[in-house]
């Protein structure tokens, strides 16, 4: 029960961060012509942000594009289950069976990064407590976007935008700080993103991929250089 | 879009994403003892990080100056290891603050 209270406790800035990146979602979603409803449905059953702006691209179309949505929704999403991989190491013995099914649902960057940052192993208490909230956030964050996204002042909105990456700013500088390893994974991991995005050619490449090799490289010079020691972690 | 064409992208789409998901997390239940293995997973989740966020956070307020100025407050805030929370609302309010700054000179 313990566990589980750390897990709502440390998912609270995760719904607050995902009210204001869903609640953007429900204002595009609506005013691309999909009802409230829906927009709420794709957020409940999806719990990702890329994938869905991605996704909303594609059902504007209109019907027929369903192998490119598979496609999009997979080069966009592979990061989760290196994600999941990573969570898989670090699950404790209360998480098996049935409750990977569950749990795994709500495996996003953010619930990722907290539960990682732990100390100790992660139990399944902790994750369901985790996850609980921020899908109460994205989904009613949607619901509200759609519903009265014209109430906020456009300044305020946009300002908004930014609560998602001070979040990862705030999840990866402290580790960076003391560990000169992991500065130099997200040094490399920031200077490939960046190429990716000014340098010719390689800024054709789609969003999706260019976090999927990003991430790779990044993450394989960590491992080829600064291997990490039995139980360092 | 028609009332079947939405589900049939919904269900594609959910479908994809969860399976993505879940499938590793179900497939791998033991301890991987492999120390590049190990390694490689232990640098993800920061390098996923710095990528998303990098150069995304200076295009995600629709003002670059408002954006930088949020980035700033935000890298001195998780410098000084603040919750989650205030480096995000922080970053909001410094960004906010330009933007409005903006749009009375502008």
């Amino acid at each position: 029960m313990r566990d589980f209270k750390n897990g709502l406790r440390d998912g609270i800035p995760i719904a607050l961060g995902y009210i204001s990146v869903s609640f953007t979602f429900g204002l595009q979603a609506v005013s691309s012509g999909l009802y409230w409803w829906e927009s709420v449905l794709i957020s409940l059953t999806n719990l990702t942000s890329a994938g869905q702006f991605a996704g909303l691209d594609i059902m504007i179309r209109g019907g027929g594009f369903w192998v490119e949505m598979a496609c999009a929704q997979l080069v966009i999403n592979l990061r989760y289950s290196l994600m999941s991989l990573s969570l898989s190491q670090k699950a404790d013995g209360s998480l098996r069976g049935i409750h990977r099914w569950l749990t795994g649902f709500g495996i996003t960057d953010e619930i990722f990064a907290v539960a990682m940052g732990n100390k100790n192993d992660v139990s399944r208490s902790y994750l369901y407590g985790l996850i609980l909230l921020p899908i109460l956030g994205w989904t009613s964050g949607t619901l509200i976007g759609a519903a009265a996204g014209q109430i906020l002042p456009e300044v305020v909105r946009s300002s908004l935008g930014i609560a998602i990456y001070g979040m990862f700013l705030a999840i990866i500088i402290p580790p960076a700080k003391k560990n000169h390893a992991v500065l130099k994974v997200v040094v490399i991991a920031v200077v490939l993103s960046c190429a990716f995005k000014w340098l010719p050619i390689l800024n054709t490449v789609s969003s999706g991929f260019v976090i999927i090799i990003c991430t790779v490289i990044a993450a394989l010079v960590g491992a080829i250089f600064f291997p990490v020691k039995e139980g360092a972690e | 879009m028609i009332a079947r064409d939405f589900f049939i992208y919904l269900f594609i789409m959910a479908g994809v994403t969860y399976l993505i998901r879940v499938l590793p997390f179900v497939i791998f239940k033991g301890k991987i003892t492999n120390t590049f293995v190990k390694s490689f997973l232990y640098y993800v989740p920061y390098a996923v990080l710095g990528a998303m966020t990098f150069p995304a956070i200076l295009f995600s307020t629709g003002n670059y100056i408002a954006s930088v100025a949020g980035l700033a407050v935000a890298c001195i805030l998780a410098f000084k290891e603040k919750s989650l929370l205030t480096v995000a609302i922080f970053a909001c309010a410094a960004a906010l603050i330009i933007n409005l700054i903006s749009m009375v000179i502008l």
